[in-house]
């Protein structure tokens, strides 16, 4: 495959083909090295597929090659590496659900006493993996500040299992474990893990979220992780159109739609400090997310429920004032 | 000529067994601790602190289900990775442990050998490691601290030749705690016997390769067939690697069997582990008394050596399996793989089973000598349990199972 065909629709985001091209996006460039190659077997319109792809090129031009992948049981597991093929084009291994974080720690105490410090470790698996199953471990490799970046694609559910509840399963959500039936149909609120900022907690060197919506901003921010050292930890918004019941074109509008309504911060920290934060451009109300998604249906029909809908607003607001994520002067409008 | 032997030493059996692994040259350990398996775990990270075992990478980590996952990332990236625990440690690795093995990683694990819970209780027994029976390790039990030392290089050598995860299992207490006489193999030989480690399969950038790909029904089957015969290759290469020892090191590991006084139509008392000391004292006693009985120590227990134990055996008249754990609703582990081993022998020998020392419970070479002298006699029941005290069982199934008609009765 030659020639490059990477441009947002509908987004509000510059294209770059008219920039010189030291300056274009990984993905942009002919020589891009395509470590998630294309024949695997996600979903059509797959978020994680688009993330991990542009994360794992943009660690491989960072790093110059030098990098081994470790990942987490889950759909991105799964569709890639149907035996007897592999989708993946960097060394990977894939050992359990529950583990990717300590294999990876693992290889890089193995590549640290063999005095390889030039290759890179990058772990990665689903927020199911990351957040439940997967935390004991990803908490113990924070805390000793192994040297790996561990990158978590936010499906918000254990979509290879049949979308069931995860703890990062936002409230309301349906899921195959969380029916939009009874007195409070879907995800209960209250639950759930805020990853990111239990990330912050750990004081490690490098905290980022990221959607597959700002491609420039994830490939950035991956490229950013591979420049520092000890534990790092990129979490990305990845719909998921199975699961959340989207088109399979909409990957990247309701994700940025996330991101304007407030529901999903996109931010940077190092040494557990917030750095920079992606303003809001556009703010929309959470209803204009919500409602492309069929796993939210149960909030409009058959019974509306805009008491639902409005603690959902409260969650977002809240988001926008804890991470500033609104412009001072466009603040200063909507207070008006 | 390199030094055969380093030092001898009246050591700790945990100590000994550190500095045979760091003899080994482990480039990573990542160990949490668990009595009574401690001690090993910290001296080898004294040895790495001290400078004596480097380069390694000593890892803290959370829990055993990690130490096992770090082993995991650290033998696909290319390094000798070993780890201890034991009893619930154990537990909390099975789902690694089965890993570890399926993919095919030459990690080595010591099991200091504990009870299994509940009821909780820290002494020893093999409930542990019998438990993992079918995860795919190869597992080896030490019947002294020098054995268990010897076992260490042994173990890397054949967990690498054969790309395949080792654990050896070490009495807790027992062995890890007592003070013996120990020969420390020498580093230079140690060199000499164990190469360096040579991955047969590696994560580098030079050459990308997948590991761990999802299998399905089409090549299931045929990978696990693949995995059987290669853990099947220990029971000729192990006997190969076991004779180099003995030419290195001046020692033979016993690394299958140990036998004693095998004579036809005897009694034969097989056993793992410890036992086998209080053992050979008892025979001894009794074969002076004229009995004839003999010993039979399994070193080997994973793969089953099979053939071996029916050359051993097939003149046997009665083998006593001493058995340290319990399947519960069954009764022993390791007779029921000696009884598909004895099949279609032409006069098989009566098989019995005893089960013995459960959580600590000391076995004394009275109730041996006692329970051998039974079986000589024929008078020994299909399923024993040695020592089991009456009163404690009627006392406490009373209390369990405390009918309301049972009351006045007499
Ligand atoms: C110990 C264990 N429990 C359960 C499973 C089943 N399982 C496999 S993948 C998965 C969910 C994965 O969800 P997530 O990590 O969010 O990734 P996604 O598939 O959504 O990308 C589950 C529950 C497993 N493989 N191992
Ligand atoms: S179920 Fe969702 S996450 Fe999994 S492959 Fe399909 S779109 Fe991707």
């Amino acid at each position: 495959m030659t020639g490059t065909r990477f441009y947002q629709v509908g987004s509000y985001a510059a294209g770059n083909r008219l920039l010189d091209p030291a300056s274009r996006a990984e993905q942009s460039r002919a020589g891009r090295p395509n470590s998630l190659t294309m024949g695997h077997r996600a979903c059509r319109g797959c978020g994680e597929a688009l993330a991990a792809r542009y994360v794992l090129d943009a660690a491989e031009r960072a790093t110059g090659g030098r990098i081994v992948t470790v990942n987490a049981t889950g759909c991105l597991e799964v569709f890639s590496t149907p035996y007897p093929e592999s989708a993946w084009r960097l060394p990977w291994l894939h050992s359990l659900f529950g583990n990717a974080p300590a294999v990876a720690a693992g290889v890089a105490a193995a590549l640290r006493a063999q005095g390889r410090t030039e290759v890179r470790v990058i772990g990665q698996g689903g927020d199911g993996g990351t957040v439940d199953i997967g935390f004991g471990c990803l908490s113990g490799m924070f805390e000793r500040n192994d040297d790996v970046l561990y990158v978590c694609y936010d499906n918000q559910a254990y979509m290879n299992t049949g979308v069931q509840r995860s703890g990062a399963t936002p409230p309301a959500a349906r899921t195959a474990t969380t029916l939009p039936v009874g007195g409070d149909p879907g995800a209960p609120f209250g639950q759930g893990k805020d990853l990111p900022r239990i990330a912050l907690a750990h004081g490690i060197p490098y905290v980022a979220t990221a959607t597959v919506a700002g491609l420039r901003d994830l490939e950035a921010k991956a490229a950013r992780a591979m420049d520092l050292h000890g534990a790092r930890y990129l979490h990305v918004l990845s719909p998921c159109p199975l699961g959340w019941g989207t088109g399979s074109g909409e990957a990247v509008r309701i994700a940025r739609l996330a991101v304007e309504s407030g529901v999903f911060p996109v931010f940077e920290a190092v040494d557990g400090e917030i750095t920079g934060v992606e303003r809001i451009r556009r703010p929309v109300p959470v209803e204009e997310y919500l409602r492309p998604q069929r796993r939210y249906a149960h909030l409009f029909k058959p019974e509306p429920r805009p008491d639902v809908i409005a603690r959902i607003q409260q969650a977002a607001d809240r988001n926008i004032v804890r991470y500033h994520l609104l412009d001072p002067d466009e603040q200063a409008a909507q207070g008006s | 000529m390199a030094s055969r032997v380093e030092r001898i030493e009246q050591i700790e059996g945990s100590k000994a067994v550190a500095r045979a692994v760091a003899a080994c040259r482990p480039q990573v350990v990542a160990a949490y601790p668990i009595s009574p398996q401690t001690h090993i775990v910290e001296e080898v990270s004294r040895l790495v602190r001290t400078g004596e075992l480097t380069p390694c990478q000593y890892v803290n980590v959370e829990s055993e289900f990690a130490a096992m996952s770090m082993c995991i990332g650290a033998s696909a990236a290319g390094s000798r990775a070993y780890t201890a625990t034991a009893s619930q440690g154990l537990l909390f690795m099975a789902e690694a442990l089965f890993n570890a093995s399926g993919l095919g990683l030459p990690i080595v694990l010591t099991v200091a050998n504990r009870a299994l819970g509940a009821p909780i209780n820290i002494w020893n027994d093999h409930s542990d490691s019998l438990s993992q029976r079918d995860s795919g390790w190869i597992q080896l039990y030490a019947r002294d601290n020098q054995q268990a030392v010897d076992l260490h290089p042994l173990a890397f050598r054949l967990a690498e030749e054969l790309s395949l995860p080792v654990m050896v299992c070490m009495d807790g207490f027992v062995l890890t705690h007592a003070v013996e006489r120990v020969e420390l193999p020498g580093q230079e030989a140690v060199d000499a016997f164990l190469p360096p480690f040579r991955p047969a399969q590696l994560l580098a950038p030079e050459q990308p390769m997948t590991i761990g790909a999802m299998v399905g029904p089409e090549a299931f089957t045929e990978v696990r067939y693949l995995a059987h015969t290669r853990h099947l290759r220990a029971l000729t290469v192990l006997p190969r690697l076991a004779e180099e020892f003995r030419a290195a090191f001046g020692r033979d590991p016993h690394a299958v069997l140990g036998e004693a006084h095998l004579e036809p139509g005897g009694t034969v008392v097989l056993a793992m582990g410890s036992v086998l000391g209080t053992l050979a004292d008892a025979v001894d006693e009794l074969r002076a008394e004229g009995l004839p009985v003999g010993l039979l120590g399994l070193t080997l227990y994973r793969p089953f050596p099979a053939e071996a134990l029916r050359l051993a055996l097939a003149r046997a008249g009665r083998v006593v399996v001493l058995e340290r754990a319990l399947a519960p609703g069954v009764g022993g582990i390791v007779s029921a793989d000696l009884a598909a081993a004895l099949h279609g022998l032409p006069d098989p020998p009566e098989i019995r089973t005893v089960i013995a020392g459960l959580g600590g419970r000391p076995i004394t070479k009275a109730s041996l000598c006692r329970m051998l002298a039974d079986a000589t006699a024929g008078r020994l029941p299909e399923l024993l349990f040695l020592d089991l005290e009456r009163d404690v069982v009627e006392r406490e199934s009373g209390l369990l199972e405390k009918a309301p008609d049972e009351e006045g009765a007499t």
